[in-house]
């Protein structure tokens, strides 16, 4: 299926991902009473920060991630996506990481858990970070600057 | 011990396997989202949309919970101040999340996509976030 006047849009494939993400942070929720937050759980895995969560809890959880990943990438045909040039992936890295962590959380903390529990701190950070993520991106585009091959 | 984890890594994998069915493992399917000015790819709309309705029930039956179905107690948080860090923070962030179209969770899962590039943006991610600790001496 393709949405009508953007033909590159994937939507059945977007909302599927979608639920199954909603699905996974319901598990942490309603199974072990957490908030599916990748940032928090990075920084409580590494010993960054600390948390109730235990440090082996917090691996098991992101070694989750790439693993469902691969099942993904073995069940359907996808074309290889392309990444930033390393010096623009480690700056974003670091944006990321010293950004999150400033902010309390990422797109899953406060973009999936924290807007569908309408926390007024999620709404603000999913507001402030989408919207600098869209400003970014018109600038670098309006300079000329490609990021991806 | 086993039995407690288990649930955390099928949560795990679900979201490993709903980042990358939904496209937030590439980049350029994030940046196009972005690209909002542009050449818009709204298929991320449908990503956080179908996330957010599925956890919005979840929300609903949590209170009816007296504690999480495979532990003893809800570990959630209650902040509720709009505070300048939060909002800053979150600007750095959105800003990272732009220039490499790739954010926390996608960025590990795409591990075993691109393992190089991932690996780039996952070491400085961490040390982004060590940073932080360690100019403030807490986290």
């Amino acid at each position: 299926m393709t949405l009508p006047g953007f033909p590159d849009a994937t939507p059945l494939a977007g909302l599927g991902g979608g639920i199954l993400i909603g699905l996974a942070a319901a598990l942490m929720l309603l199974g072990v009473g957490r908030i599916a937050g990748v940032s928090g759980i990075a920084s409580r895995a590494t010993g960054i920060s600390d948390s109730s969560l235990r440090k082996s809890s917090a691996w098991i959880f992101l070694l989750g991630l790439p693993f469902g990943a691969l099942v993904v990438i073995a069940a359907i045909d996808r074309l290889e996506p392309s990444f930033a040039n390393p010096m623009l992936l480690a700056v974003a890295g670091l944006l990321v990481g010293a950004g999150t962590r400033l902010g309390s959380g990422c797109t899953s903390g406060h973009g999936v858990c924290g807007m569908s529990r309408l926390s007024p701190r999620s709404l603000v950070a999913t507001a402030t970070f989408m919207a600098f993520g869209i400003a970014t991106v018109a600038t670098m585009n309006a300079l000329g600057l490609k990021v991806l091959p | 011990m086993i039995s407690r984890n288990l649930p955390i890594l099928l949560s795990g994998v679900l979201f490993g396997a709903g980042l990358t069915l939904g496209g937030m493992t590439d980049p350029a399917r994030v940046r196009g989202f972005l690209n909002l000015f542009g050449d818009w790819d709204p298929t991320l709309a449908f990503v956080m949309g179908g996330a957010v309705i599925v956890m919005a029930i979840a929300w609903q039956l949590q209170p009816k919970l007296a504690r999480p179905i495979f532990a003893d107690t809800f570990a959630l948080p209650s902040r509720r101040d709009l505070t300048p860090r939060l909002i800053g923070g979150s600007a750095l962030f959105g800003i990272g999340w732009g220039v490499a179209g790739l954010c926390p969770g996608p960025g590990i899962a795409a591990l075993v996509i691109e393992p190089i590039s991932a690996a780039i943006f996952v070491a400085a991610m961490l040390a982004g976030m060590f940073l932080i600790r360690l100019t403030e001496g807490n986290a």
